[in-house]
């Protein structure tokens, strides 16, 4: 009897976050507050339109370090109209960046593949900047897996 | 590490878009990696990649940890004209690796 | 296992069933490399010689390969000539008896013995970037070679002690090797798909080490993963389970240096 009070008791403490040494683990994760923030630093306060950009990545990775993924923009990449960059950023990496691609009417065609990491299952986001200076972007999201025995037990 | 792997197709037609594929040897250390003993191992990644093209800068990536080890790119140029594709990549503790192959457009 | 197997297992006439040819052992018609498992954009990175990162390390290994160094100031290539002659083959033929040692010896052990004994250069450490680089080179010049084994009266008691160890449980979880590998393969791990095990592609880029690595590490992995005591490097038993597996695997060809997630 005694004991289920003192067990009761010691929940309720618990509960109420009192007297309990808690080991607060902080989330090494960025949230999509942190990603908005990062766009908003490329993308200034221009609007940024949905479509014209293709994201392609596996939508379940067998290993989030490395990722493929390829991402296009619809451009005739002459002079008059190009695609100036492509950013990617991810919103629960512990930070948003992923890399930047310079391109030009040089390019011929605004295709970039690479591999990137993702520490969690989350949302990719590719956004286009376009040579008159509007902005345009897609999402895609990708399920990461853990590999079922790690070395560092 | 710096060790470079360039496939660049050695002729082209003027005016053809031809795709380039650069892999890279780098542990893209990311900073948020602890050591066995606790104690975060820092970041060292490459930072920087360009790509000129006789002299004149045709693709830039800037890259940030989220880019797995052994950065892998691929993109495309137009074959302007016969020359030297010259690569480079630069990054953290003064990292540097330079790559170039020739093309011979018709 | 469910225990109805493993009390079928233990009644005396299937007991002597499963020293000879054990239950569940994978039919040959029916074994699969790890390559079949992946998906397509892992499978492309091994396709593509100029997307592997397996083959930054076969590159290295290839400058490693020209280069003179011990007191005998040789180069591999000294004797070896062109790799690409010399060591077709090769690497589907090890792990190998070697006389000098009376017993098998892995491929990196090999290109150690070449370098304390012809070299005289100290051995490379396991894992360690210059052995993977070599061992990278010189089995990438057996890929697509049938692996081939030699069994005799000199490698059958390690095969034994080989297959021995694939099935005995052992670890926390008390799991031996065939429990996953020849009876649950295709099936998901922690949504992972579980393997044949067929070491096909060694020294590997593994998604997961970020980096070539050998069969050994990876069998040290999986020791740890059971909650098992992994052998030392260069431990007979490890050698021993490498023999054993590569001779499970006789027949397919030799994928090196192969991607893995």
């Amino acid at each position: 009897m005694d004991l289920d009070t003192s067990r009761r008791a010691f929940l309720q403490a618990a509960a109420a976050g009192l007297g309990i040494a808690v080991i607060r683990v902080a989330p090494a994760t960025a949230t999509p507050a942190a990603m908005d923030e990062a766009v908003r630093k490329v993308v200034g306060a221009s609007k940024v339109s949905k479509g014209r950009v293709t994201l392609e990545l596996p939508p379940l990775s067998e290993n989030g370090n490395t990722v493929p993924l390829t991402v296009s923009v619809e451009s005739p990449m002459t002079q008059a109209e190009h695609v100036r960059a492509i950013h990617i950023f991810t919103e629960l990496n512990p930070q948003p960046d992923v890399v930047s691609f310079r391109l030009g009417p040089r390019a011929g065609r605004a295709r970039v593949s690479t591999r990137i990491r993702l520490a969690n299952t989350q949302t990719v986001t590719a956004i286009g900047e376009l040579s008159d200076g509007s902005f345009w972007s897609t999402s895609a999201a990708v399920v990461v897996t853990l590999a079922a025995c790690l070395e560092d037990a | 590490m710096g060790n470079a792997l360039v496939n660049v197709p050695p002729r082209a037609r003027r005016g053809e878009i031809i795709e380039i594929k650069t892999l890279i040897s780098h542990p893209m250390e990311t900073g948020y990696r602890r050591s066995q003993l606790g104690a975060t191992i820092p970041r060292d990644i490459i930072r920087l990649f360009v790509c000129t093209y006789t002299g004149t800068e045709v693709f830039r990536a800037e890259l940030h940890p989220a880019i797995a080890a052994n950065p892998f790119i691929v993109f495309s140029t137009v074959a302007t004209e016969s020359g030297t594709l010259a690569f480079q990549w630069t990054g953290d503790n003064g990292f540097s690796a330079t790559e170039s192959a020739a093309i011979t457009v018709d | 296992m469910s225990a109805r197997t493993a009390r079928l297992l233990t009644t005396p006439a299937l007991l002597l069933l499963a020293t000879t040819a054990p239950a569940g052992e994978i039919p040959t018609a029916e074994r699969r490399s790890g390559y079949e498992l992946m998906g397509r954009e892992t499978r492309a990175m091994q396709d593509d010689d100029t997307a592997n990162p397996g083959m930054l390390g076969a590159l290295e290994g290839e400058a490693a390969w020209a280069r003179k160094t011990g007191a005998a100031g040789r180069a591999c290539a000294d004797c070896h000539g062109d790799a690409r002659a010399s060591m077709k083959g090769v690497a589907a033929r090890y792990p190998a008896f070697d006389a000098a040692l009376k017993r098998p010896v892995d491929l990196e052990q090999r290109i150690n013995v070449c370098r304390t004994d012809r070299q005289q250069a100290p051995a490379l450490a396991y894992e360690s970037r210059e052995l993977l680089a070599l061992t990278a080179f010189v089995a990438r010049q057996s890929r697509g070679v049938p692996i081939d084994i030699a069994v005799d009266a000199r490698t059958q008691p390690f095969l034994d002690a080989g297959r021995a160890t694939f099935y005995r449980r052992q670890g926390q979880l008390n799991l031996a090797c065939n429990q996953c590998h020849d009876e649950n393969w295709g099936k998901r791990l922690a949504g992972n798909p579980i393997p044949q095990a067929h070491p096909t592609g060694y020294p590997v880029y593994r998604l997961e080490w970020q980096s070539l690595g050998s069969l050994q590490r990876r069998l040290r992995g999986c020791l740890t993963g059971i909650r098992a005591e992994p052998y030392e490097y260069g431990a007979p038993e490890l050698v021993d389970l490498e023999l054993f597996l590569m001779w499970r695997a006789r027949g397919m060809s030799i994928e090196s240096p192969a991607v893995r997630p």
